[in-house]
């Protein structure tokens, strides 16, 4: 049986890797190089690592960084941050990304996704959404690392997406991120329904019962990054609860 | 002699180069097809689309070098991932086009039974040889290895499939024929399950 996969992620700004409640005050919490070679030594199922910098920026991908943590890193990688057109997508692959992550253009540009499908397959194209809960329940989702308003809602967005060639979507709660009060599980739910492609559950996690929940509410996949760098916690127990609660996860093979 | 990756600008070169290293090979990456002749064995990475790899693979004069390695000099070859399916007679993805024709089979859109079967099918699910088949040599049965993919290879003779894993019925995880072989999953991201059906296709006398 495909495994529920449990993921890290790590968001960096310039060299740093930072944090920032709600995408909001981000600060620095120490080095990107650091912590893949940590969960790489954990043996992790997966890892995200996202440059938050990039698009505000302006700037693509810095694809000679990635080359240097992909060299580091043995398990499969998602890059995103910055991505605007599929020579930088080529270039992250080349660089040793397994999947990209892209999330601006593909409003600005959303052939840029369908082009990244047909060259390199839809299993390597992961579109990221971040969005907000209005005062008024309605959600929509935001461009520019949370800053542009789109009017799209997500589930809609997402159906998209998946037209447009993604192979799966990361789905991120903008006020919940780094919160650590639960991932929105509507949302999860929402959008989990709405499309045939794997959701990668992200933003708020404060527990392993709150993997559990975005599990039961449809995601293939968790990612948590403040839990992981601030609490006790990590994948492997991650695994331990969920194998507990009869969730299938990825056995270790022992040394 | 050392083991040659297949550059056809199209792969996660870098993994797979990686992992070939930390199991001991002397690995050459290139994209010119007169390269083989220095190699012992050679890997044909892939991450992408059927037809587009199979335009660059007879654009830079690959498909006809490839045949000749591993029909007439019957080198031993790896295809991971796309590298595997483009091993088939004939893939249908966006449309039909022709493969390497080294294993006889098709490529097809894998259907899911149910909601919960998602595809593409990403991440990490269990990987049963059929038999003992040397490629697994020290992999316990049922050992996760790590996928990503939306098409499966239908071998058109069932003796060529040396695993399956059961996902939307059943995928095709592992063929092979003589002195070619295919994963359909990336050893080079399966972790040390990855790492020793690597170091199985570096070690097979053929």
């Amino acid at each position: 049986m495909l495994k529920i996969r449990v993921i890290p992620t790590l968001l960096m700004r310039d060299v740093n890797l930072v944090k920032g409640p709600a995408f909001d005050s981000w600060r620095a919490v120490g080095s990107p190089m650091q912590s893949v070679k940590v969960f790489n030594r954990r043996d992790v199922d997966e890892l995200i690592l996202l440059d938050i910098a990039a698009t505000p920026k302006r700037c693509g991908p810095d694809i000679n960084m990635v080359a240097n943590l992909a060299r580091e890193c043995f398990v499969p990688l998602t890059v995103g941050g910055g991505i605007t057109n599929i020579d930088q997508v080529r270039a992250l692959l080349v660089a040793g990304a397994d999947k990209v992550a892209i999330n601006t253009a593909a409003y600005l540009t959303p052939d840029v996704v369908t082009k990244a499908s047909e060259q390199f397959g839809a299993q390597c194209v992961v579109a990221a959404i971040d969005y907000r809960t209005h005062a008024s329940g309605a959600r929509e989702c935001f461009s520019h690392c949370g800053i542009v308003a789109t009017g799209k809602s997500p589930v809609e967005w997402a159906k998209r997406l998946e037209e447009l060639g993604a192979g799966e979507i990361l789905l991120t709660s903008i006020e919940r991120d780094s919160m650590m009060t639960g991932y929105d599980l509507e949302t999860i739910k929402d959008v989990a329904s709405a499309v045939s492609i794997p959701v990668i559950a992200s933003g708020g996690a404060s527990s392993y019962a709150d993997m559990q929940a975005a599990v039961e509410h449809g995601a293939s996949a968790v990612s948590a990054a403040s839990i992981y760098l601030f609490t006790e916690m990590t994948p492997l127990a991650a695994k331990a609860h969920l194998a507990s609660a009869g969730i299938p996860v990825r056995r270790h093979l022992q040394d | 002699m050392p083991v040659l990756i297949v550059d056809y600008g199209m792969g996660n070169i870098a993994s797979a180069q990686r992992s070939l290293e930390e199991c001991g090979a002397k690995v050459v990456v290139s994209d010119d097809p007169a390269s083989v002749s220095t190699a012992d064995r050679i890997v044909v990475p892939g991450v992408g689309a059927f037809p587009k790899a199979m335009e660059r693979l007879n654009a830079i004069g690959w498909t006809q070098v490839l045949r000749t390695a591993a029909l007439v000099d019957r080198l031993p070859i790896l295809g991971i991932c796309l590298g595997m399916q483009l091993l088939a007679d004939i893939g249908l993805e966006f449309s039909e086009t022709p493969g390497l024709g080294l294993i006889p089979g098709s490529v097809e859109r894998i259907v899911p039974r149910e909601q919960s079967e998602r595809v593409p099918h990403v991440g990490w699910n269990e990987v049963n040889p059929v038999g003992d088949p040397a490629l697994f040599a020290s992999i316990p049965f049922g050992a996760d290895f790590y996928f990503v993919h939306s098409y499966r290879f239908i071998a058109k003779d069932r003796s060529h499939v040396l695993a399956t894993t059961p996902y939307c019925d059943e995928v095709v995880a592992a063929v092979g024929l003589n002195n070619i072989f295919g994963t359909q999953f990336h050893p080079e991201k399966s972790s040390k399950v990855g790492l020793q059906l690597l170091r199985n296709f570096l070690a097979l006398k053929i």
